[in-house]
């Protein structure tokens, strides 16, 4: 029996993406925004989490994916990152799946830009692909949205 | 604290040091060239060195500075780390964890002086040829190496007593840490005793510490035992004597990790708005006990919160027992004899305050030794004892912590300043001559400026008044130096109890909230609509604003943040709020659209993702959830300019403006009183301006009294302490007249006391010379003084507060009477 691993998946601009299980510490409807003014464009701002504020980050600016439309509310899945706890707006939550090694792909190399960096491999799902995001890359700003806050 | 709390202290401390050591050492070898992990390791070893200098333990201290030496040529880059010098330098952190252990079970540092790894550790100081290239692999380690072998082998026991060990601790309630650090200083080794007793011969342990290696899940000294070579007895009179041996922490305290304690904060911080939301439901209910209830848990909350907070603080002293040591090493390096005073170091601040003040403190005692203190041959002609005393003194005031560092030194020499500074060009000659001699003194903070006759090793390193000033800021807190030349010179640290919480103004711009910490706020302007049009005036495009016959740049928080204009939640209103602000010694104005009102908020660290912006210092959760952001003032200042990056051009700028006015100007606040007398105190004497509605003042016996900030403020009138005394029992009895107006209280802080002095009308704030003064015509006012062509009487404060007191009293008296008479 291959190893497998199970993934939280959500869907961003109808792409499905997922984050290991093991790394995500809850899943929560949309939290009132408190927004940073300058900061970068991917901060969308600082929500309460029971007494712990937390930074949220726009996965679909991160992604480099269109806005969210007006009034879509967005979910937040709050991952462990090394400087504490991060929101990532998405749009939908989907399913946990359980995924086997074998299915797993580098992505291909004509992947590029913001998106490659943050984006580890692909798990090929029977309908469909499910990309793998690795959350700590994700938290990370680039220096040229810290820049274009400025 | 004893001597043997700081020795316990200091094990704990080192234990921990040298378990980080290991952890450092090991990761520098796969990353030999890491600056910052090289520096670590340095400081580190140079802790341990340090404090065992101070402590007397000579043996320690010299193996420590033989790495030390190693470690300083490897941090200067002369030397690069490889395998042979990391497996010295580990050698050297067993050898030193070997000592510190002799140190807890008998306070000595053992007979061992390790000759062997000094010679290598000194060897290893010679470049290899090449240097990075691999060190011949043929040197055979040595021997500490293998004394450290042994420690860990020791450091293996069989499973059993470890479990033991944990348990009989557990029932003590210590709770200490398990870890081997903590445990093993109170336990002297097995194999050692059952040789001191001739019970066993040493090669018998060492078979036996082989055997239990190998996975032997027995004691050490059964091993012996069970292969007939030592006896049973003695082998439990030894268990006996390692049980019985002294060095256990007393059990009154307990370590605990600070992320339990952040952890904790975090959570009454949740309780206390899940408190405040319970408040306001049970006011909108009409129930007993669910008010009962709610009031209770909103005591408790209260006081658990008092109670958390607690729990971070620590005595000041904890960071001054380090100076004897640093005041002596500084004394003897340039020739003078000082000897150091501390008064206070019971004094509690915040952990992080405490360790950001650590460095700053350090360098201003350097300095008072360095610069300060004369050479014995210097004192004693002045007619000084040859010693120079530095005292150290801390106290509580006023919600914030006064650490004074003083010297009976040379004083500053104010000449010498002007000169330095106008040579630096700091400040040109004319504002040197307007200058006061404060201001004077204060030039010392200045960057690039430094007095120093030569630069001696303890002055040339780099850190400097500067930084010491801005590293003091940046907590919230200030500094200020005072000298008397040829007596001496005190640097007065002021900084606030704790970062955690903070009292705050809260403010609201474009429909979001912002919190403004209070200690940069000096006063709040708000301006009608159709007087801002003109009271705003344009210098080429800069906004600003004459406050009291000063202009004051404005800057506007919805442009600086570029939020989006025209969301104001108050469109009809279009008065201008300013809230006056300080940074780094400037002043200016922040406009904004709201102001809502001060509170206490928790301050919470911003992550890495918002770092980089200087505006904020930080996040806090507000009464109904949301988070609101906190302004970092300085930030803002820097960001709109207010502030240059240049320091200098603001400090010159602001002294030349001032110079003329701090000389003979003094502020007042301007008021109605009695009839339509003028009278005035000084501004710095006032906490705050407040209107209360008449049914809010309460009767306390014949004092009047007000609610305020969960305090009973006694409000003063001053019909009662200035009438003369035959009025005076008359107006005592008058109750607050229920249709009357609300009232003006000046609210002052007098002696850690606060009180409200009840005004007719408050006029105006006026900057005026008090030197055409008249002498007081009656108790209670200070001296009068022409204001604005009118006479001003000034009061008195501490003479009205003794009034206030026998007032009431009288009063007391006279109701008695009176109601005997009824």
């Amino acid at each position: 029996m291959a190893h497998t691993s199970q993934f939280c998946t959500f869907y961003l601009d109808k792409l499905l993406f997922g984050v290991e299980l093991k790394s995500v510490q809850e899943v929560i409807r949309s939290l009132d925004v408190t927004r940073v003014p300058l900061a970068p464009g991917v901060v969308s701002g600082l929500i309460n989490l029971r007494g712990q504020i937390v930074t949220a980050v726009d996965l679909r600016r991160r992604l480099e994916l269109e806005p969210r439309a007006a009034g879509l509310p967005a979910m937040n899945v709050v991952v462990g990152s090394e400087d504490g706890a991060v929101s990532l707006l998405v749009d939908e939550i989907g399913d946990v799946v359980e995924v086997e090694e074998t299915s797993f792909e580098r992505p291909p190399e004509t992947l590029r830009g913001a998106v490659r960096e943050v984006i580890t491999g692909v798990h090929k799902l029977n309908e469909r692909l499910l990309l793998v995001l690795d959350t700590e890359k994700a938290c990370q700003m680039t220096e040229e949205a810290v820049a274009a806050g400025q | 604290m004893n001597d043997s709390d700081i020795v316990q202290d200091f094990l704990a401390e080192s234990c921990e040091n040298l378990d980080r050591l290991d952890r450092e050492l090991v990761s520098l070898e796969k990353n030999p060239k890491d600056p910052a992990a090289l520096a670590s390791v340095f400081r580190t070893i140079h802790t341990v060195k340090g404090t065992c200098g101070f402590l007397g333990f000579n043996k320690l201290e010299k193996v420590a500075h033989v790495g030390e030496n190693l470690l300083t040529r490897l941090r200067d880059g002369q030397l690069t780390l490889n395998p042979e010098r990391t497996t010295a330098l580990l050698g050297m952190v067993d050898a030193v964890r070997q000592m510190l252990k002799e140190i807890a079970s008998s306070g000595q540092d053992g007979e061992v002086d390790y000759p062997e790894l000094r010679e290598t550790l000194t060897r290893l100081q010679t470049p290899v040829e090449g240097d990075a290239a691999r060190a011949a692999a043929t040197v055979a380690p040595p021997a500490p190496v293998e004394a450290a072998a042994t420690t860990k082998k020791e450091e293996i026991p069989a499973p059993e007593p470890a479990a033991q060990t944990r348990a009989v601790e557990a029932a003590d309630g210590s709770g200490k840490k398990s870890g081997d650090s903590q445990r093993e200083p109170a336990r002297v080794k097995i194999g050692g005793l059952l040789v001191e007793h001739g019970a066993a011969q040493a090669e018998d342990i060492d078979v036996g510490l082989q055997e239990q290696e190998k996975g032997d899940r027995r004691r050490l000294g059964e091993i012996p035992v069970a292969s007939g070579r030592a006896k049973q007895e003695e082998d439990l009179t030894a268990i006996q004597v390692q049980e019985a041996k002294p060095g256990d922490a007393p059990a009154e305290t307990i370590r605990v990790g600070v992320n339990v304690l952040d952890k904790l904060m975090i959570l009454v911080g949740e309780l206390v708005l899940a408190r405040n939301q319970l408040l306001q439901i049970s006011n909108t209910v009409e129930d007993a006990s669910l008010q009962a209830v709610s009031q209770r848990m909103n005591l408790i909350a209260t006081e658990l919160q008092e109670q958390v907070m607690k729990t971070r603080m620590q005595p000041i002293g904890n960071i001054w027992s380090q100076f004897p040591r640093t005041v002596r090493d500084v004394a003897l390096g340039c020739g003078k004899e000082v000897g150091i005073e501390m008064e206070g170091k019971e004094t509690e601040l915040d952990k992080t305050i405490i360790e950001a003040i650590k460095d700053p403190l350090t360098h201003l005692v350097r300095n008072s030794v360095d610069h300060g203190i004369e050479l014995p041959e210097v004192r004693v002609k002045a007619g000084k004892p040859r010693a120079g005393r530095l005292i150290l003194r801390a106290f509580h005031e006023g919600g914030q912590v006064n650490i004074e560092i003083s010297d009976d030194g040379a004083g500053l020499n104010r000449e010498r300043i002007r000169q330095k500074a106008v040579e630096r060009g700091l400040i040109t000659a004319e504002q040197a001559g307007r200058m006061t001699d404060r201001e004077v003194l204060n030039l010392i903070f200045l960057p690039g400026f430094s007095t120093a006759e030569k630069v001696t090793n303890v002055s040339g390193r780099g850190v400097g008044m500067d930084v010491v000033k801005t590293n003091v800021e940046r907590i919230g807190g200030n500094v200020d130096v005072q000298s008397v030349p040829g007596q001496g010179a005190t640097v007065r640290v002021k900084i606030p109890l704790t970062l955690a919480i903070i009292p705050a103004l809260v403010v609201t711009c474009s429909g979001e909230r912002y919190a403004i910490p209070q200690v940069n706020l000096l006063e709040l302007v708000r301006l009608d609509a159709e007087k801002a049009i003109t009271a705003i005036e344009m210098v080429h495009g800069v906004p600003v604003y004459r406050l009291r016959g000063r202009l004051l740049p404005l800057v506007y928080l919805s442009r600086e943040l570029r939020l989006a204009e025209g969301t104001r939640a108050g469109k009809n209103d279009d008065s201008v709020n300013i809230v006056v602000l300080q940074a780094d010694d400037r002043q200016f104005g922040l406009v904004v659209d709201e102001i809502n009102d001060t509170e206490e908020i928790v301050v919470k660290p911003l992550r890495k993702q918002l770092k980089t912006l200087k505006t904020f210092a930080g996040s806090s959760i507000m009464g109904d959830g949301k988070v609101a952001l906190i302004l970092d003032v300085l930030g803002l200042a820097q960001r709109s300019s207010v502030v240059g990056e240049a320091r200098e051009r603001t400090v010159s700028g602001k002294s030349a403006e001032t110079a003329e006015t701090a000389r003979d100007k003094q502020t007042f606040l301007l008021f109605a009183g009695l009839g339509d007398s003028r009278m005035a105190i000084p501004l710095s004497t006032l906490a705050r301006l407040e209107e209360f509605p008449i049914s809010q003042v309460e009767m306390s016996g014949s004092q009047w009294v007000t609610q305020y900030r969960g305090q009973i403020l006694p409000l003063v009138r001053l019909a009662v302490v200035l009438e003369e005394r035959r009025h005076r029992v008359r107006a005592l009895e008058a109750p607050p007249a229920p249709d009357s107006g609300p009232i003006q209280v000046l609210v002052l802080n007098h002696e850690g006391r606060s009180f409200g002095l009840v005004v007719e009308r408050i006029l105006d704030i006026v900057e005026a010379r008090a030197d055409v003064k008249a002498n007081a015509t009656r108790p209670g006012v200070l001296y009068t003084v022409v204001i604005g062509e009118r006479v001003t009487e000034v009061l008195d404060i501490p003479a009205i507060l003794r009034g206030a007191d026998s007032g009431s009293t009288q009063a007391g008296l006279a109701m008695k009477s009176a109601g005997v008479a009824n």
